[in-house]
């Protein structure tokens, strides 16, 4: 914990997510319809991932962690499957 | 005498205010929460004394909105969300487990300061000027048009919130962690489960309204379309977002209440909870089940049918383990040998209100009737049933149950009955008429109505007026009591649970040699050992 250098992993997954953050820009940018929000999402998904595993050092926590993670996670999905929902379906 | 306990170990100020003895704490919380209490309170009487009058006769509209939001934002955030998990939940859930403290206990203290800074930045707030948006800060009202301290208050609600995120997770670890030798999950007193439920809950939910108020501070001030659809955003994201937290929200209001239930009940009738597992698990089950109904606040907001008929299914689907646990207190009433000390007539206050509570809840998850139902007293009926009658009520019969543990003295039995009846009796003078009016149409919100409401609402504010003295009445007995009460044993209701085996009050470290635990909760003796000594 008394690290002073950041170490290599967390240099290389920083500048990976700054690298994602120019895709989606650039993404946006380029008119694809339906497949823009797709990506989008995506890029999210993976940036996600990122920051779990490696800021928050999910890679190597015991279960209990993950569970309450994972959990975390589910009621998110829970909120944007029912909100989305609606959204959908508005007549 | 002689013993010191976490009372006598030092009497300095600082000993307070820098303690880490989650006893300390609790008491601190109490103080604070007897506060914000009272200070609602006011606000409620203000209402009902204007509401007696079928005229405007004692406020204007405006500060007539301002008080509603005031009661509204100072009894669910400063009030009901901490009551029982930071007082009762503090004090006795280490003692219940056997620990020293909760897990972390600078946590603990920390929490506490935070609530009082939210609690002061909203107080500010509503002195400088008030709130007049209702405790939702709905948009576009929060957005757009309310000139008052909106973002004042919605920062101080922002910061308590920070507050329940802390002592959920505390509460989650200690009883992961802390557990005396043998005490196994189902070793665990029901008061435990439902805590631990709560805190998944505080956890899980909290976040999710601190984000929303930012993006109400952001929209206010910055302009950027997230409800607003002239820029871009939707107008449902906020009731969405907002509903996601605070439905579970009415669970983190609820839920500590029935853990002190199973507490009481099985105390005074002398037997184990019935179905221990299935009221265990049902209070995960509404944890759970509580993050997918939110919609059915929304059902006349335009949200699609599709997504009104989900919302309205899983609400019925909610009461289910609800239910399960009514009729499990029911089951262990059956054939107990019943005491009726005031934590026992607050129990059963509780069943009663909290039932009526949950079916009206039921009817209101029926589209049909929800329209018409929606935003008017109904409404204001179902949730103070549930959030008054159910967790203020709990909330009283934790503090005279777990009171001599608390403070090692004994009150006025005969003082704390008379408030528990007169609390049971005006508080369905208050609220029962307010189902009445509000099917026949009264809104909610309201200031000025047509005359042939005003005898269901003479008769409320009537009961108002009982309530209230019935609320201050345990400020007297409980207050002579800590002066002047006969001293406690250390287990006054011959109790089973671990709380009762150390002395009261509890130690600094809470017990001079670490308890094990052997044997399943709630195994009383058939009768009482002898009649409690009572002052
Ligand atoms: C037994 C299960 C319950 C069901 C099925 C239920 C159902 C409902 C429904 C459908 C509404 C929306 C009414 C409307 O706005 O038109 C509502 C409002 C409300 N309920 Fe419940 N409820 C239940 C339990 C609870 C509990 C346990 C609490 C609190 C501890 C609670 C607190 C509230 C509050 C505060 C509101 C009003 C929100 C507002 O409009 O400002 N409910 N309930
Ligand atoms: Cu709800």
């Amino acid at each position: 914990m008394t690290q002073h250098r950041p170490s290599l992993p967390l240099v290389v997954a920083w500048l990976g997510l700054m690298g994602l953050l120019a895709l989606t820009v650039a993404t946006a940018y380029v008119p694809l319809g339906a497949v823009n929000a797709i990506i989008a999402i995506g890029i999210g998904i993976i940036k996600a991932t990122l920051v779990a595993a490696i800021f928050m050092e999910l890679r190597s926590r015991d279960a209990l962690t993950l569970v309450f993670a994972g959990a975390g996670l589910f009621w998110l999905g829970i909120l944007l499957w029912l909100g989305l929902m609606d959204f959908l379906t508005r007549a | 005498m002689t013993e010191l306990n976490y009372l006598t170990a030092n009497y300095t100020l600082r000993s307070w205010f820098f303690t880490t003895d989650h006893k300390r704490i609790a008491i601190l919380y109490f103080a604070s929460l007897t506060l914000f209490f009272f200070i609602g309170g006011a606000g409620a009487t203000a209402m009902r004394i204007e509401l007696a009058t079928p005229q405007a006769d004692l406020v204007s509209d405006d500060i007539y909105n301002r008080l509603f939001t005031m009661h509204g934002i100072i009894m669910v955030w400063f009030f009901l969300i901490p009551s029982i998990p930071n007082t009762l939940g503090n004090f006795i859930a280490p003692l219940m487990i056997g620990a020293r403290d909760l897990a972390f206990p600078r946590l603990n203290l920390l929490s506490w300061y935070i609530f009082m800074l939210g609690g002061s930045v909203t107080l500010f707030a509503i002195l400088a000027g008030g709130i007049d948006t209702g405790w939702t800060f709905y948009t576009p009202f929060s957005t757009l048009y309310s000139n008052s301290y909106v973002m004042v208050a919605a920062a101080g609600v922002f910061i308590a919130g920070f507050s329940s995120i802390l002592t959920g997770l505390n509460f989650i670890v200690t009883i992961h962690r802390l557990r005396a030798p043998g005490l196994t999950w189902y070793r665990l007193p029901l008061f435990l489960w439902s805590l631990y439920a709560t805190s998944v809950i505080l956890v899980l939910a909290t976040p999710v309204l601190a984000i929303t108020l930012v993006l109400i501070a952001v929209e206010r001030c910055f302009g950027v379309g997230f409800f607003d659809p002239r820029i871009g955003g939707d107008p449902l994201l906020f009731q969405h977002l907002f509903w996601f937290y605070s439905h579970p929200a009415v669970y983190i209001m609820i839920l500590p209440g029935m853990g002190v239930i199973n507490e009481l009940i099985s105390c005074f009738s002398r037997k184990q909870v019935f179905g221990y597992k299935f009221v265990a698990w049902a209070s995960l089950a509404i944890a759970a089940l509580g993050f997918l109904v939110w919609g059915h606040h929304m059902f006349v907001t335009g949200q699609s049918l599709v997504a009104s008929l989900v919302f309205s299914f899983m609400s019925f689907v909610v009461a289910v383990p609800s239910a399960i646990k009514v009729f499990n207190w029911t089951a262990t009433l059956h054939k107990g040998s019943l005491r009726f000390d005031a934590p026992m007539l607050y129990a059963l206050a509780f069943i009663g209100l909290f039932t009526i509570g949950g079916l009206t809840g039921l009817f209101l998850a029926c589209l049909a009737f929800d329209v018409h139902a929606t935003d008017t007293y109904f409404v204001v009926a179902h949730f103070h049933y549930i959030m008054v009658g159910g967790m203020v009520t709990a909330y009283f019969g934790g503090l005279h149950y777990w009171w001599p543990k608390i403070t090692g003295r004994l009150y006025s039995e005969y003082w704390a009955r008379t408030a528990a009846v007169l609390i049971f009796f005006g508080f369905n003078l208050t609220f029962f008429p307010q189902f009445i009016l509000g099917a026949e149409g009264m809104p909610r919100r309201y200031h000025v109505y047509p005359p042939e409401f005003q005898l269901w609402n003479v008769l409320s504010s009537g009961g108002a007026t009982i309530l209230a003295a019935a609320y201050l009445l345990p400020l007297f007995y409980l207050g002579y009591s800590v002066f002047f009460g006969a001293r406690a044993s250390a287990n006054p209701w011959d109790a089973p649970g671990l709380e009762w085996q150390t002395s009261s009050p509890p130690p600094e470290h809470n017990f001079d040699i670490q308890p094990v635990v052997t044997r399943a909760p709630y195994q009383y003796s058939r009768n009482f050992e002898a009649e409690p000594q009572n002052a």
